[in-house]
């Protein structure tokens, strides 16, 4: 059986769904014997090399590169999986849905104490522009499954990647279901 | 004194001998069938009927089965896919009206709304997600008003009173502005335990105990040792 090329990404996330997945502990050894990895903070490759047939998002979108990003692992990925609160509702991220930017910048570097009071809100062709709220992924893309849980645990990240890889139908365990 | 007079009912096609003029989620339970509930609870005396999770067809029509006592001949669908996704998406829809930051939430893990969805095998909303504004009232001398995960289900202004029975919660505003308010005069009296009750009658993270909270290890709490869909 050919490898599954699998690709990962960390949009608005705090790397935590990356965390959990290496939480699979010793399944690691079984699932680098069926898989290969392409793009991914994990390999730290940058660019898609191949098709991809698993696609993992951790994260939701808050600026315009997540919004880029996003949309290249829907162009390159077979499947694409929201992994976490934060790719699923948005997560923590989305605290800020309700401010609106101006709000939200001010907040962040003139309010806030550690603010070094030179009133400036950093601005650069270089620096992502950020959206007017973070979205959670399927608002912007097709999403074929979702993994929930903050962070998922390995097992949820363990039994669908192992479904899928086999071609079977991913079915989630009620258990493994969790929000938090 | 005589046991009450059972009467046939059938759910799903199967026939079932149930006593007479009780609440239909209490009759379908003493038969093994759980139904999905909200804002009902075991051994509620008036059903408030605002949640509407516990969507069953009685005779053809969607009803709340909370709202209902057996009758004679009363036929129930209660385990369809049209059914089980009618009740999953009413869950989707309180997810995505209030801002439900279950990691963030003192009541993660005893939530009865978590609960639920996860019973119903909710992992997304297919709606789109609102990020409504809502109030944090810190205001009480013993409560905090969490208005974000309020699912409006009345629990706590129609059936909790403080010490002298008086009424603490209400509500203000009509449609999608209703918003539960403290009476701060009654609050005040609030004892810790009775308070407790009150965080603990919200089926959410709502209603808040000052200082209360994130007390019981992952793993441990309400509905991590006791899930919904554990047949009991
Ligand atoms: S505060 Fe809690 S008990 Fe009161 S209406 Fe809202 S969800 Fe229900
Ligand atoms: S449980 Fe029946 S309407 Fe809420």
């Amino acid at each position: 059986m050919d490898k599954k090329v699998i690709s990962t990404i960390s949009l608005a996330g705090c790397f935590g769904c990356h965390m959990s997945f290496l939480d699979i502990d010793l399944k690691l050894l079984e699932l680098i014997e069926l898989v290969e990895f392409n793009r991914s903070p994990l390999t730290d490759i940058k660019t898609f090399s191949k098709r991809i047939d698993i696609g993992i998002i951790e994260g939701g979108c808050s600026n315009d590169e997540n919004v880029k990003v996003l949309k290249d692992f829907r162009k390159n990925c077979d499947i694409l999986i929201s992994l976490g609160e934060c790719a699923i509702m948005g997560g923590l991220p989305a605290l800020r849905n309700h401010l609106t930017l101006k709000e939200c910048l001010e907040e962040a570097y003139f309010n806030v104490p550690t603010s070094n009071h030179n009133q400036t809100i950093p601005r650069h062709e270089d620096l992502p522009q950020l959206l007017d709220k973070v979205y959670p992924c399927h608002e912007l893309v097709k999403i074929d499954y979702f993994l929930p849980g903050c962070p998922p645990s390995g097992e949820i990240i363990w039994q669908a990647l192992a479904a899928l890889i086999k071609n079977d139908k991913l079915e989630i365990s009620k258990r493994l279901i969790k929000y938090d | 004194m005589s046991s009450p007079k059972k009467i046939p009912i059938t759910v799903d096609g199967k026939k079932y001998d149930v006593p007479k003029n009780i609440n239909l989620v209490e009759a379908l339970s003493s038969q093994g069938i759980r139904v999905p509930t909200l804002c009902w609870y075991k051994g509620m005396d008036d059903c408030l009927g605002t949640c509407r999770v516990c969507t069953v067809n009685v005779n053809g029509r969607p009803s709340a089965a909370c709202t209902l006592n057996t009758t004679e001949e009363m036929k129930i669908e209660f385990d369809t896919s049209e059914l089980n996704d009618l009740r999953k998406s009413i869950i989707e829809l309180l997810f995505v009206e209030g801002n439900h930051y279950c990691p963030s939430c003192e009541k993660s893990g005893d939530c009865l709304l978590q609960a639920e969805a996860q019973a119903l095998e909710m992992t997304h909303s297919r709606f789109p997600y609102e990020f409504n504004h809502y109030e944090i009232d810190y205001s009480g001398e013993m409560i905090i008003l969490e208005r974000n995960r309020c699912v409006h289900c009345k629990r706590c202004t129609e059936l909790f009173t403080n010490d002298d029975g008086e009424k603490v919660f209400s509500f203000i505003g009509k449609g999608k502005d209703t918003q539960v308010v403290i009476n701060k005069e009654t609050e005040k009296s609030l004892s810790k335990h009775k308070a407790q009750e009150a965080m603990d009658l919200c089926p959410v993270g709502a209603i808040l105990v000052k200082g209360e909270g994130f007390k019981t290890p992952y793993g441990e709490r309400k509905f991590e040792k006791e899930p919904l869909w554990i047949k009991k």
